[in-house]
């Protein structure tokens, strides 16, 4: 389990250079990290339908808006603490109001940037991007979801927000979660480890393979954990959340983001409009991250599965007796 | 259209008149919005609108249509006069402007037949007009695009960052204009955020540059038929204009950037606009 790589913005660029093949509204705009990003390969293929924008996002956004009104599918992207950190105007009062088909897909989320530090660790933009209507909020959990994702969105009319990482090992790789492939479906969410009743793992990202780990440590011990992946936080999968919450009665949820207005946010709006059971938080604890290698954050940070772990085993110790 | 150029602008002077009394009658109506930045553009608009424009009111979502962009989303009353002229939708929908349950939103949105774009927070529309231009650039349409904007609107720094894009990308079928009537909210641009010298900047930015009077009507349409011409750069049309004009209380008034004339107020407008 988890034993294979991939990376997450590798599999970007590739599935951008094949959309671009079947689909000639498909356009690629980005602003001055076209080649960290991958985007850059679809900019060598189909270099008229590729526009670099330079260091400037809120235009980035606003021309990526005229390409949308103008009849294309525009992916619009760069680093996560750019946009949406610069740009909330434009994606609500331009893409959202409009409803446009502008797919804005980010890198470099989270606190695993690394060695930039505090100033480019974006643990805001789920809050952010949930809370503005008709937006549509994603993050893959792996190199093969980024792929399903990208070619799945392209065809679903109206904007969207796409959270990749950089990468946890060796630079850009993350585990591979799903080795038998992915299909996008708007809303619905993975199962990716079933039958477990006594707490759900809900969790998004590169948690996903840590609630895996966490899940596999629990059931040593005798303890049953179901995982779920909510790759789409908006529209979160509500008969999912709540199915699971029935099977368990305790619940986790896991992201590399804020606590406050992400996943797991999400899910607790879920889990207190149907049906209330314990939920605990794992995620950023409302601060700035800081420089250091990935994983050495996340184990600072509290972002592992020996966290998840010990959030289950506190979940279900609150189970009403 | 076998029309001398007088019997042209006789004719653009008429539309510019109604177009004047139907934004005062809808804002008074309405009873807030803002009548400063409508007026001072009329003349602009017009002449683009019923001169300039390749549009077809019958079919709204032509395809090889031109476009134009109101950046300046308070410009609204003034947008949905000349729209409702133009036939897309009916007189009769100004009087419930800002209304709950009104087409005609405080500012424009996408369910008004022959929108462009949602405004009313300023600096996108330059933006969003050289995605435009880019894509009628990329499927060979001859659409041209106009973004109207105003002289506070040069305060957002986006401006500045599409000026640097559509210069860079040669956009010779996009048309910006400034309504250079000098006042925002708070008062004189030059007092709030001096802009001058603004032509020079445009210059700088390496767009073709073009300032009018804004209502002479033989510059108006000059001024159009160059941008045409001009190959290999964008356009911007500096129009200076009188913020509140045509209404001599409203004229040079910041006052009236946002605040609709009374009712009681409207008789003297009648006598003005005579």
């Amino acid at each position: 389990m988890l034993e294979k790589m991939g990376a997450m913005r590798n599999a970007y660029g590739e599935a951008l250079v094949e959309l671009g093949a079947n689909n000639q509204k498909v356009v690629v705009l980005g602003a001055d990290t076209t080649d960290s990003m991958k985007s850059g390969m679809f900019g060598q293929k189909y270099p008229e339908r590729f526009f670099n924008l330079g260091i400037a996002e809120q235009n980035l956004v606003g021309v990526a808006a005229g390409l949308a009104f103008g009849g294309k599918v525009a992916f619009a992207g760069t680093y996560a603490i750019f946009v949406p950190g610069k740009c909330v105007d434009q994606i609500r009062n331009m893409l959202c109001y409009a409803d446009l088909d502008v797919k804005l897909v980010c890198s470099h989320a989270g606190i695993t940037v690394g060695p930039d530090g505090g100033s480019h660790e974006q643990v805001e933009d789920l809050a952010l991007m949930r809370a503005v209507p008709h937006m549509r909020v994603v993050v893959p959990a792996d190199a093969v979801a980024v792929k399903g994702i990208i070619k799945g969105i392209a065809e679903i009319p109206g904007p969207f927000y796409v959270r990749i990482t950089r990468g946890v090992i060796k630079g850009s790789n993350t585990p591979i979660v799903y080795e038998n492939g992915f299909e996008y479906k708007l809303g619905k969410a993975n199962v990716v480890m079933d039958g477990g009743s006594d707490v759900a793992l809900f969790a998004c990202g590169i948690m996903v393979p840590e609630a895996m780990r966490a899940a596999e440590s629990l059931g040593k011990k005798g303890v049953k954990a179901s995982v779920i992946d909510v790759h789409t936080v908006k529209p979160i999968d509500q008969e999912t959340v709540v199915k699971y919450a029935k099977l368990c009665g305790a619940s986790v949820s896991a992201e590399e983001h804020n606590v406050i207005g992400g996943m797991g946010s999400a899910v607790a709006e879920v889990l207190t409009d149907q049906y209330p059971i314990p939920l605990k938080r794992v995620g950023v604890n409302d601060t700035f991250g800081e420089s250091g290698e990935a994983q050495e954050l996340l184990n600072k940070y509290g972002l592992t599965a020996a966290h998840i772990e010990e959030a289950a085993q506190q979940a279900i110790a609150m189970k009403r007796r | 259209m076998g029309m001398t150029t007088s019997q042209e602008i006789a004719r653009l002077q008429e539309l510019a008149r109604n177009t004047r009394k139907i934004i005062l009658e809808t804002l008074a109506e309405a009873g807030s919005g803002h009548p400063g930045g409508s007026l001072s553009a009329v003349e602009l608009l017009v002449t683009l609108y019923f001169y300039k424009l390749r549009h077809d009111p019958k079919n709204p979502k032509w395809a090889d249509r031109d476009r134009f962009i109101l950046s300046k989303g308070h410009g609204a009353p003034l947008l949905y006069s000349i729209l409702a002229q133009a036939g897309y939708f009916p007189l009769s929908e100004l009087k419930s402007l800002r209304k709950l349950g009104a087409l005609l939103q405080g500012h424009p949105d996408m369910d008004i037949p022959g929108v462009e774009m949602p405004a009313g927070s300023e600096g996108i529309g330059l933006s969003v007009g050289v995605g435009q231009a880019l894509a009628a650039r990329l499927d060979g349409r001859p659409t041209r695009t106009y973004v109207l904007m105003g002289d506070g609107e040069q305060g957002e720094g986006e401006v500045w960052e599409a000026a640097m894009s559509a210069s860079k990308f040669k956009l010779d079928n996009l048309v910006g204009m400034i309504d250079r009537n000098g006042i925002q909210q708070d008062g004189l641009t030059e007092q709030i955020m001096p802009l001058e010298p603004l032509a020079a900047k445009w210059r700088a930015f390496n767009w073709n540059v073009i300032e009018v009077d804004g209502y002479d009507y033989l510059q108006l349409i000059e001024a159009f038929d160059t941008a045409e011409m001009v190959k290999n750069r964008p356009t911007m049309i500096i129009a200076h204009t009188v913020k509140g004009k045509g209404i001599s209380f409203m004229e040079w008034s910041p006052t009236y950037h946002g605040t609709p004339p009374t009712k009681e107020k409207m008789e003297d407008i009648y006598k003005e606009l005579k």
